[in-house]
């Protein structure tokens, strides 16, 4: 059971663009076919397989706002994420949550649609806590603008928030505005030869401390943390701290952009699967053998393992209160499953969502989950 | 006072039975605490916004959550609209009852369930203090960073409701960035369902419901518990007071400390009206002679606050100040906030009633907004004291009158539907934390169209597809969204056939 969105199309699309995506989405509601929203491909490997033609978001390109002293910025979907950071940089800002960009070169609407956040986010929030407000081109074809271009606003459901990561399940993200923060003065990178066990100890005790930490990463018995901040601040941690400090820099910003983007030989694509982990970061390790990438203090870990175990993780997974999701299938592999399914309520909710916002089922079917 | 017998948007659902609905938990819970005499349902009658009053059908106040479960059980079947309640403070009437409805009160969940110092999180049940729950976690030198100025009496509950913001939110965030799940029960079309939004973990499957749920008004779920993250104690903190001579400058001032690459953990600025009104109250030392002050403060480690300071205060003699202070100790750090902490208070020591407005606006448009609200002023014949959340741009006019002048009371409402009107035209929104409620229906249409009204409700309806919780809040109707734009006034005067006049 769902409600409508009724489509009286008080607005109408304000570019060449948006107004033949309208036409190709209400072409293929007529014709009952399915849509493919499509940006850089860089994370066409994430969710599950889908088949329909491409709805290209790259042409609808461009910054159209940016104030540096407002600390928002708005975009069009289709603008390269490169276009971005170039633009924040010049400005001594960035985007918190240093999205991944997967070797390729990422829009920003692919940013939001896919949800996911880089080192920083236990430091600085995920994507969906710098999501301001979007421009959205819904299964109708109608476009609607949800939260805006302020930091703070409570004016109707967070519409803009709630899909952010939704896999471009319900709707085109056509515009976003992102709450961007100044670029940080100082960053180093200490590290460590400890156990898992004492990194995830280690890493739950400096967490529970006012310490600028904005990274943390565990792999093979070596723990590596970023401070980043004003300079006094990364120079009483590091004395607190202790550690061996990654003095060369550019290697340092390898490492950290290495497991951003997945380029680190840890994530190599192989005949295993990649498995992502999302945990409450005190959780204990887990008691698997497979190989083991530890971030965000505990919260995120990453596994290369058989396929065939992806069950059995996503079981450990869920009893530890967390849950887990089949980041990269192995080569060739065609997987029916990516995330851990939801809880029947819960389906209900999105499916009823999935109903009013794309009734007729137009956009990237099946991506998230089998059911809508 | 009675002036307003504004309604709710919603008509009452079809074959709602609030009399088998109160048999029923007679029978079934006898020890269930249910008022329905006048004199006690009086005192629910509006929340923080007085001037939108609505006495309830009757008011339930469930001791457990096995109770709770039953109670809305009860209400879907009979169809009977639920008011759900935190402590009540709310600005725009979201916890105002509705005439053919029952408010279910959750002040008495008030539990802090778990506080997790490893995990720094805390496990509440919704009628938990605010300040209760820093006040909890200070032995472990952790506190809960959104701070509204009503955190004495607010609850986490409504602080959810209401994505609540506080002094400290453009460095820590609002309410969505602090709650990393919450309980809460459905009411779908075959039960209540218990429900988890948002999870431990950094991140959930599925859509970001959690997002939706903060600042949903109490029209999604009714929220039973909350895990929120509470965040290390700075070691220090200082606040810098600094006056101007104009609010221009003022809001230069603070685009200056942006532009500078510093976010400090509170700017927060107040006209020259609002000083007046707050200074003989507080006696916080405030400059005021000044048009506009601003509170800049710096939080961290001694050696960041040190860095921080002499950043700010550099870019703030280079902004045109005219008086700079900078807290010497705790004691005076927290005197320079009380000021600011208690403005609402001071203003209502000064008029019979007034008016907070909430609109939020581009900061760099503020010279703009400030000089059209004096005009407005004069057109209303009204005063109006401005305090402001600089660092996010959320601007909280307080517009003072007397309710018990129906004619001042209009000029008010009118003051505060043409700020909020221009909020909007600014490129801001009609509301930064207090919610739509009841006070704002009318000025969601002219924010958003009707293509994404009709979101909203469909949003609501995959919720609560039988509209019982809070209806007709939030949601304005197209014959409202028509009638405010043939009018300008989405005030109705009518009055449904159980609302109980009252004056006060
Ligand atoms: C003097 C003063 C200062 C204020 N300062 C601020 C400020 O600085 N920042 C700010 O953001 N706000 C401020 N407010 C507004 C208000 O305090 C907040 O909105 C607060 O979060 C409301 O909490 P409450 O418990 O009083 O909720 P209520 O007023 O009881 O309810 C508010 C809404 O939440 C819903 N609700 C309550 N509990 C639940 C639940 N468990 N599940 C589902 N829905 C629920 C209600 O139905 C209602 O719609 C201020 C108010 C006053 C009077």
């Amino acid at each position: 059971m769902s409600l409508a969105i009724q489509t009286v199309s008080t607005v109408q699309p304000d570019s060449p663009i948006l107004q033949r995506w309208q036409d190709q989405i209400r072409t293929a509601r007529a014709e009952e076919k399915t849509l493919v929203i499509t940006g850089a491909g860089s994370k066409s490997f994430y969710g599950l397989p889908i088949e329909g033609e491409a709805l290209d978001t790259r042409d609808y390109r461009g910054i159209i706002d940016y104030e540096p002293t407002e600390l928002v910025m708005t975009a069009r979907c289709g603008t390269p994420l490169s276009e971005i950071e170039a633009t924040l940089a010049a400005s001594g800002q960035m985007l918190a949550f240093e999205p991944p960009r997967f070797g390729g070169t990422p829009t920003i609407g692919g940013v939001v649609a896919a949800g996911l956040s880089g080192p920083r986010r236990m430091a600085a929030g995920a994507v969906r806590d710098f999501v301001l407000g979007v421009r959205l081109m819904t299964g109708t074809g109608d476009l609607m603008r949800f939260g805006g271009q302020v930091m703070k606003n409570v004016a109707g459901y967070d519409v803009s928030r709630m899909l952010t990561g939704s896999l471009g399940c319900f709707g085109v993200v056509a515009e976003v505005s992102l709450k961007v923060v100044p670029t940080l003065h100082q960053e180093t990178t200490l590290q460590f030869d400890v156990t898992e066990r004492e990194a995830l100890a280690n890493l739950n005790r400096w967490a529970g401390q006012p310490l600028p930490i904005s990274g943390s990463l565990w792999l093979d018995g070596k723990l590596s943390v970023r401070l980043s901040g004003a300079e006094p601040a990364v120079a009483a941690a590091r004395r607190k701290l202790g550690g061996e400090a990654l003095v060369d820099n550019s290697v340092a910003e390898a490492l950290w952009a290495g497991v951003r983007d997945q380029s680190h030989s840890f994530f190599a694509e192989d005949s295993s699967a990649l498995i992502r982990l999302s945990l409450p970061d005190t959780s204990a390790p887990i008691p698997r053998s497979e190989q083991q990438l530890i971030e965000w203090g505990g919260a995120q870990r990453w596994y290369r393992a058989d396929v065939s175990q992806l069950q059995q993780f996503c079981d450990l997974a869920t009893n530890a209160g967390g849950h887990a999701t089949l980041f990269r299938a192995p080569k060739g592999h065609r997987t029916s499953k990516a995330f851990t399914p939801l809880s029947k309520p819960l389906l209900r909710i999105h499916r009823a969502l999935k109903q009013s916002f794309d009734p007729a089922g137009v956009f990237n079917r099946g991506r998230m989950y089998p059911e809508f | 006072m009675s002036v307003h017998c504004d309604h709710q948007d919603e008509v009452v659902p079809r074959q709602s039975n609030y009399a088998g609905l109160i048999a029923e938990l007679r029978r079934n819970l006898p020890i269930l605490s249910i008022l329905d005499q006048m004199e006690d349902v009086k005192p629910y009658e509006c929340d923080g916004l007085s001037a939108y009053r609505q006495v309830p059908r009757a008011v339930i106040l469930p001791r457990t959550e096995s109770d709770l479960k039953r109670v809305l059980e009860a209400c879907r079947q009979h169809r009977v609209p639920v008011v759900v309640r935190g402590a009540g403070t709310g600005l725009s009437g979201g916890a105002m009852p509705h005439a053919e409805g029952v408010v279910v009160s959750l002040a008495r969940f008030m539990q802090i369930l778990e506080i997790d110092p490893q995990a720094r999180t805390a496990r509440v049940q919704p009628g938990v203090r605010n300040l209760a729950l820093s006040e909890a976690a200070a032995p472990h030198n952790l506190y809960y960073a959104p701070d509204p100025s009503s955190q004495i009496a607010c609850t986490l509950g409504g602080n959810v409701a209401e994505n609540s913001g506080g002094v400290h939110c453009l460095k820590y965030g609002l309410t969505v960035h602090n709650v990393l799940s919450a309980r809460a029960l459905v009411l779908s079309e075959d039960g209540i369902d218990e429900v988890t939004f948002g999870s431990a973990s950094p991140d959930a499957p599925g859509l970001d419901l959690l997002a939706a749920l903060n600042g949903s008004e109490g029209m999604l779920a009714v929220v039973t518990e909350i895990l929120v993250k509470l965040t290390p104690k700075p070691e220090i903190a200082q606040v810098v007071m600094a006056s101007f001579d104009s609010v221009v400058t003022a809001a230069d001032a603070v685009a200056a400390i942006i532009a500078a690459g510093i976010i400090p953990a509170g700017l927060e600025m107040m006209d020259k009206q609002a000083i007046a009104a707050v200074e003989p109250f507080a006696r916080a030392g405030y400059d005021t002679d000044a048009a506009a002050i601003l509170l800049c403060e710096s939080d961290g480690t001694s050696e960041e606050v040190a860095h921080e300071i002499a950043r700010i205060t550099e870019v703030l003699r280079n902004a045109g100040v005219r008086q700079i202070r900078t807290s010497q100790n705790e004691a005076e750090r927290l005197l320079f906030w009380a000021g600011r902490k208690a403005a609402f208070p001071a203003v209502g020591r000064i008029t019979p009633d007034y008016l907070c407005m909430d609109g939020t606006i581009p900061r760099k448009r503020l010279g703009e907004m400030l000089g059209a609200i004096s005009e407005m002023e004069k057109k209303y014949s009204l005063r109006c004291a401005n305090v402001f959340h600089a660092g996010d741009g959320n601007l909280h006019p307080l517009i003072m009158f007397d309710a018990n002048d129906p004619d001042e009371t209009t000029r008010a409402l009118a003051f505060g539907a043409e700020i909020l009107e221009l909020s909007v035209a600014l490129g801001g929104t009609i509301t930064g934390e207090h919610g739509v409620g009841i006070e704002k229906l009318a000025q969601m249409c002219v924010q958003f169209s009707p293509e994404e009204l009709s979101a909203f409700s469909a949003v609501k309806y995959a919720f609560d597809p039988q509209g019982l919780l809070n209806p007709g809040k939030v949601i304005p109707t197209a014959a409202r969204c028509r009638e405010y734009k043939q009018t300008g006034t989405g005030h109705r005067h009518d009055c449904h056939a159980h609302n109980h006049e009252v004056t006060a």
